[in-house]
């Protein structure tokens, strides 16, 4: 062979990340399905929360649900959590999860190889471009749920989660801080997506990978787990975010939640980014490996959670399920005496402190057989609170039902004058008594001697 | 002209698991030459061209490119372009918007329009710059695959089958285009399994099969492996026509079937050019009028179907054509 003396010359350089990022986002937003969503999540909360807020039925089984009549804020807050159960894993799965598949699909791998010239970039560019569409959907959802809300109903205060008013000075930045919070898992779910897209290539197991996550970890967060295991879940912070609305605010989980959410997103963007450096992409056919899924992306992210749960049951008081009769005890408590407080007001009633009332509750769980610990519709509290110059000491029931998240709905089982069904005419026009039913939230990491 | 190679391949070898797709494969093609590459399916020639374009690399052998060598790493060498198993589209985009997409990113120090018009313009495109490509057909999908590999104003153009799907007027702005580049400086190198395309554009072909080189060179010396040709004859008196070739020295008439002959009028014969030649002088000595002669198949494609064994003319082994 003769060797053939050249100079040599370097490869050409690659195309800048904010050029291929500026193509992708020109790619996703071409697409009828991507516009369509943009526009379901820009509208379609507002069409909701503005339809809903104006019913006498109201979604009462979710947070903040039965107070959607009452003020603007709580309409935003049902879609929040409505979407941290199904709409942000689904949309998450819909964007990053094709956005590495669509060029499979398209067979159009080898040409943006060529034109860009960096693997690297393809994937920082495929990356950012699908996370900046996420971005505009979940403004999009927070945008219109507000804006639905305040139109339909008004900038009104809202009744937070332990029963104290929120003025709607505070409740804005609560509602968009809560927002803020549900951008972590959702960042982790995001990263999930484009493990499975660049894992199994064309099939659509890539495409249902977030959205199959996100029901096996509903189906694990609806166990009575420990809460070490709880918290370790990357869609706890989901969850976590109604800690904001209690005063003092439950911070604990909730900044746990947005951690292990953004390990999660780190760890599983890294893992597909190696994958995707290691891929060959002359194989045309290629259509993932279900082998390839489980060893590079299944098993390093079971293996985060088993760290994640050891780390948080060393470093933090988490015990049990975190639902003890204490705590529940406490805090219904002292959303009874809130909401006492707001009741006496819409009753045109001499106002009470919380500190005259001395709310207090005697909670139960089922019979003398059952502990009185976990989650469960079967615990029973009486509480007692005390008015100024009245030497009688008042009695209410109630039924609760909490659930493994540590959210509880109080259900009033008389007497029927106190915390029974009866209209109360506010301003606002007519509204259920406050003390009748009642949404609440236990910190599932804080430990309380009081039983 | 520049004088460096366009393209040096030497011992290449490429494995995907056991299948070995490129064995022991020497390529050479010059500055502002238009290089054919044939061969059956499965015979490497898109592996071939993938190296070329930088989208993966050899597990043996070197390889330059416009004089740099290549090395262990995917990078596409600056003056590379093309597109292997159909251009690569986005048919939510316009044709005009896909190649704006591809100038920004190869060009991203100039104006990324520019050269856009005039890339569509040359391959008969501008009438339909602005609509979707989910609406092209095969044929108008090859020829934006060509305009965007022209934006990059390439010194080696790959192209795999370029003119798969095009109508006459496709296939006439494809020629021309590639012919110009050619004669600018431009070696191209595309893979077609159409002879009359390498036979119009080609000035050298190497022919692959199995992943090996059966041969390389001008399209003349490939011809001429073809060896003893099939010809057919059109005349005025088939029976005597029959009678004369089987009286031809050399020549041997060949049963009509084995070329799917339906016509009683056609005569088939085999044998080399003078014993033809000496046929037809016997024809008209004979009186017999003779309408049409030509060889059955095509002096390019009796050779590719000789090297390659894949066909019924008698092959030639490998290494007596190398």
């Amino acid at each position: 062979m003769t060797a053939t003396v050249t100079q040599p010359r370097a490869a050409a350089r690659p195309a800048p990340v904010l050029h291929g990022y500026r193509f992708e986002l020109v790619k996703l937003l071409s697409q009828w399905r991507i516009r369509l969503l943009l526009l379901a999540c820009w509208i379609g909360p507002a069409g909701f929360v503005a339809a809903v807020s104006l019913q006498s039925s109201l979604p009462a089984d979710t947070v903040f649900g039965r107070l959607m009549n009452a003020t603007g804020w709580a309409g935003s807050l049902v879609v929040l959590d409505f979407s941290c159960t199904w709409a942000l894993p689904l949309l998450t799965a819909l964007v990053a999860g094709d956005v590495f598949a669509v060029e499979d699909r398209l067979g159009t791998w080898r040409h943006l190889l060529v034109a860009v010239r960096s693997p690297q970039r393809i994937f920082m560019a495929k990356t950012l471009a699908s996370l900046t569409v996420i971005l505009l959907l979940v403004v999009g959802l927070t945008a219109s749920g507000i804006a639905g809300g305040l139109a339909a109903v008004g900038n009104r205060p809202l009744v937070g989660l332990d029963g104290h008013l929120l003025a709607p000075a505070d409740a804005v930045g609560k509602v968009l801080l809560a927002w803020a919070c549900a951008l972590a898992p959702t960042l982790a779910f995001a990263a999930v997506g484009l493990l499975g897209s660049v894992a199994l290539g064309r099939s659509p197991m890539g495409l249902l990978i977030p959205v199959l996550l996100a029901l096996a970890l509903q189906l694990v967060q609806l166990l009575p787990l420990p809460v070490a295991v709880q918290l370790a879940l990357p869609s706890h912070a989901f969850l976590a975010w109604r800690g904001l609305f209690t005063s003092p605010a439950q911070t604990g989980p909730l900044l746990i939640g947005l951690v292990v959410s953004l390990v999660w997103a780190v760890v599983a963007t890294a893992l597909a980014y190696r994958l995707f450096l290691r891929r060959d992409f002359t194989d045309l056919t290629y259509e993932g490996s279900g082998r390839r899924v489980l060893v590079t992306g299944a098993l390093p992210l079971a293996a985060l959670v088993a760290v994640a749960i050891g780390v948080i049951a060393v470093a933090t008081p988490a015990t049990g399920s975190g639902i003890e009769k204490g705590k529940l005890q406490d805090s219904l408590a002292t959303v009874y005496g809130h909401l006492y407080r707001l009741q006496t007001q819409e009753l045109h009633r001499p106002d009470v402190t919380e500190a005259q009332l001395q709310a207090a509750a005697t909670c139960d769980k089922g019979d003398s057989q059952v502990s009185d610990e976990g989650p469960g519709n079967d615990w029973r509290c009486v509480v007692t609170w005390r008015l100024p110059g009245a030497t009688a000491v008042g009695n209410a029931i109630y039924q609760l039902d909490v659930t493994a998240d540590g959210r509880y709905v109080a259900d009033g089982d008389g007497p029927k004058e106190v915390n029974g069904y009866f209209q109360v005419r506010t301003p606002n026009g007519d509204a259920p008594n406050p003390l009748w039913q009642f949404d609440g939230n236990v910190d599932l990491l804080t430990s309380t001697t009081k039983e | 002209m520049d004088r460096t190679p366009a393209a040096r391949a030497r011992g290449i070898t490429k494995a995907f698991g056991d299948v070995v797709a490129l064995d022991g494969v020497d390529l050479d093609v010059a500055s502002g030459q238009i290089h054919g590459l044939v061969g059956p399916n499965g015979a490497g020639k898109t592996t071939l061209l993938g190296l070329l374009l930088g989208l993966a690399v050899a597990d043996g052998g070197s390889l330059e490119i416009l004089g740099t060598p290549v090395g262990r790493t995917l990078a596409v060498p600056e003056g590379v372009a093309g597109f292997v198993d159909g251009p690569g589209l986005y048919p939510s985009l316009s044709a005009r918007q896909n190649l704006s997409a591809l100038a920004s990113l190869r060009r991203y120090d100039a104006d990324s329009t520019a050269g856009v018009d005039e890339a569509l313009e040359q391959v008969g495109l501008t009438d339909v710059a602005d609509d979707r490509v989910r609406g092209f057909s095969l044929g108008m999908r090859q020829r934006l695959g060509l305009a965007a590999a022209l934006l990059t104003a390439p010194r080696l153009l790959v192209l795999d089958e370029p003119a798969n799907g095009l109508d006459p007027a496709g296939k006439h702005h494809v020629h021309r285009v590639l012919t110009r580049l050619a004669a600018e400086g431009t070696a191209v190198v595309l893979s077609s399994h159409r002879m009359d395309d390498l036979a119009a554009l080609c000035s050298e072909v190497t022919l692959l099969a199995t992943g090996r080189v059966v041969f390389s060179g001008p399209l003349s010396k490939l011809a001429a492996e073809s060896g003893e040709l099939d010809y057919r004859l059109v005349t005025s008196d088939p029976e005597a026509a029959r009678r004369l070739a089987s009286e031809t020295p050399g020549l041997r008439v060949v049963s009509g079937s084995e070329h799917g002959q339906r016509l009683d009028a056609d005569v088939v014969v085999r044998g080399p050019v003078p014993a033809v030649d000496e046929l037809v002088v016997r024809l008209v000595h004979a009186g017999v009028a003779l309408r049409e002669l030509g060889p059955v198949v095509t002096p390019l494609e009796a050779a590719f179907l000789a090297l390659t064994g894949t066909g019924t003319v008698p092959a030639k082994t490998d290494q007596e054509n190398l």
